[in-house]
């Protein structure tokens, strides 16, 4: 009797942990796989050498990024772009949190700050070219001049937008500038601010490709525009895919410190949700 | 040396908000004072100004005309003497910090040792039974429990007077029954000046020393009324004392009289 309800018993408690991590890892690459396997099968039947195999693809990987051209390009992609992020961020916030606390300054700047904002940042590649050469500067500026922009109005509005009774009570305790800068002004702030820093990862990307394929002699971009021009098809291809890994990279990152600052956040909407 | 008796000295205090439709006279003019240790209920009909006024006192709107006295000096601005209850606790709080960051806040500027804050402020919360909370969330907590945490941050920040405003409005019978008897308890155990605002009857007679009863916009003290209740008050017995049902009648017809006034205005303007 006993055993017989044990038997019954285990199975489901098995499948319930086990069943749930392999499920999830079925949807999560299940697509991707089989995308993979079609593109291998269209890739055998067809004729067309711009579309080789994924297996021509990935031996074009490892023999393309492994080894000095990792140091050559990739790492200097990496490190144009993560400066023109950090430079995107510390300068998004910080003029945005000074345009969001002066009034005065908000409506001054607004109608000028939508203008320049839609202004498509590739157009100034060759603008700031001319000024400041064929650099990692030039680069840096050409990514900030895209990604500062969401950061920027975002924390303008989410600064803006700090609760009155917030404000009254940091008002009544007679909390410091500075104290309630911090405590109060940019939480209040971040899930906006956040947003905005989730827009500005795709667009300094997107960015970072387009500078380097411009006026580079290293880098992404400039090496898969080299591919290009030289008809080296697969390599152009596993360029594009080590982008997309970068890509995919950022979001992680993204994800693991959004989850970190806005805890608070996700932890409200889950309560109210409730 | 100002008098001891008279901690907060209201005279004259009248607010107008200037509007592009026609100014609006808010507060009419309201004088009173309050000693030092006392427990006082604002209580008024809906919309007769009561947290334009408690604005005022707490220096957070500056008044058309009148003063406003904290200890014989004039209140301009907020003051150090004075803590905020407000009745919005989830907009009050901070909900990116914990309990205890948000009892702690206020204090940063004060210029304590980390061992006196760290004091001061498991103190408040002790006093206000959140002490095994103060790792929490406010948003993790039941409404009742945040209004606590907001008193604990007053508390903590050791004002002469506790301003009060709605603090129960949005809590249900039961927590709010528990809060009037934590407000009466801090009163009682710490010497601590309490102005409460309400518009609740009940609560202003049960939690009151002194009623004072306002008029309708534009606002005076229609009555200032001493509640002659014994100090020892308790949910069940005091309110079923004759005496509580007659004060709170009196009250009531009170904001009857006022709300009258009210009532009478349009029909003489038709």
């Amino acid at each position: 009797m006993t055993a017989y309800t044990g038997r019954l018993a285990g199975p489901p408690r098995a499948r319930g942990v086990g069943s749930r991590i392999a499920v999830s890892f079925g949807y999560a690459l299940g697509l991707p796989m089989l995308l993979l396997v079609v593109w291998g099968l269209v890739a055998t039947r067809g004729t067309s050498r711009f579309f080789p195999g994924p297996l021509t693809i990935s031996e074009a990987f490892v023999d393309t990024w492994v080894g000095p051209a990792f140091v050559a390009d990739v790492l200097p992609s990496l490190y144009r772009l993560g400066l023109g992020i950090t430079a995107s961020i510390v300068l998004g916030i910080a003029a945005g949190t000074v345009i969001g606390l002066v009034q005065w300054l908000r409506e001054l700047l607004e109608p000028l700050l939508e203008f320049f904002r839609a202004i498509p940042p590739p157009v100034l590649i060759p603008v700031v070219m001319l000024l400041l050469g064929i650099t990692d500067t030039m680069k840096v500026v050409v990514i900030v001049s895209g990604a500062v922009w969401p950061i920027l109005l975002n924390t303008i509005e989410g600064v803006r937008a700090t609760d009155s009774v917030m404000t009254e009570t940091a008002d009544s305790f007679r909390v410091t500038w500075w104290e309630r800068l911090w405590f109060l002004v940019l939480p209040a702030a971040s899930p906006r601010i956040m947003a905005g820093v989730r827009q500005a990862l795709s667009v300094a990307l997107i960015l970072m490709v387009i500078s380097e394929m411009f006026a580079s002699s290293s880098g992404l971009g400039y090496r898969i525009a080299y591919f290009q021009r030289n008809y080296l098809i697969a390599e152009m291809w596993s360029g594009i895919l080590l982008l997309g890994l970068v890509g995919v990279f950022l979001a992680v990152v993204f994800g693991l410190v959004e989850r970190r600052v806005l805890r608070w956040y996700h932890g409200i909407r889950e309560v109210n949700r409730a | 040396m100002p008098d001891r008796n008279n901690l907060l000295r209201v005279e004259h205090l009248r607010k107008v908000y200037e509007a592009t439709t026609g100014d609006v006279e808010a507060i009419g003019d309201i004088s009173f004072t309050m000693d030092a240790g006392e427990l006082v209920c604002i209580v008024g009909p809906s919309g007769c100004g009561k947290t334009t006024l408690l604005k005022c006192l707490a220096g957070l709107l500056r008044p058309t005309g009148g003063v406003v006295e904290m200890d014989g000096s004039p209140v301009t601005g907020p003051s150090p003497a004075m803590a905020v209850v407000f009745q919005e606790y989830g907009r009050s709080l901070y909900p990116w910090l914990t309990v205890r960051g948000n009892v702690e806040l206020p204090l940063r500027h004060k210029k304590l040792s980390r061992a006196e804050r760290d004091k001061l402020v498991g103190d408040a919360l002790e006093a206000v039974g959140l002490a095994h909370a103060a790792r929490s969330h406010p948003w993790q907590l039941s409404g009742g429990m945040q209004q606590r945490v907001a008193i604990a941050r007053a508390v903590a920040y050791q004002p002469e007077v506790l301003i009060m405003d709605e603090p129960f409005a949005a809590v249900d019978a039961q927590t709010r029954a528990d809060l009037e008897d934590l407000v009466r308890e801090l009163h009682r155990s710490r010497r601590i000046s309490i102005l409460f605002v309400t518009h609740d009857i009940d609560e202003s007679v049960y939690l009151g020393q002194r009623v004072l009863v306002l008029s309708k916009s534009p606002t005076w003290v229609q009555e200032d009324l001493a509640i002659d209740l014994p100090p020892e008050r308790d949910q069940i017995t005091t309110r079923a004392l004759p005496r509580f049902t007659e004060l709170r009648t009196h009250v009531y017809d009170q904001i009857q009289r006022a709300k009258r006034g009210q009532a009478v205005a349009p029909q003489s303007a038709r």
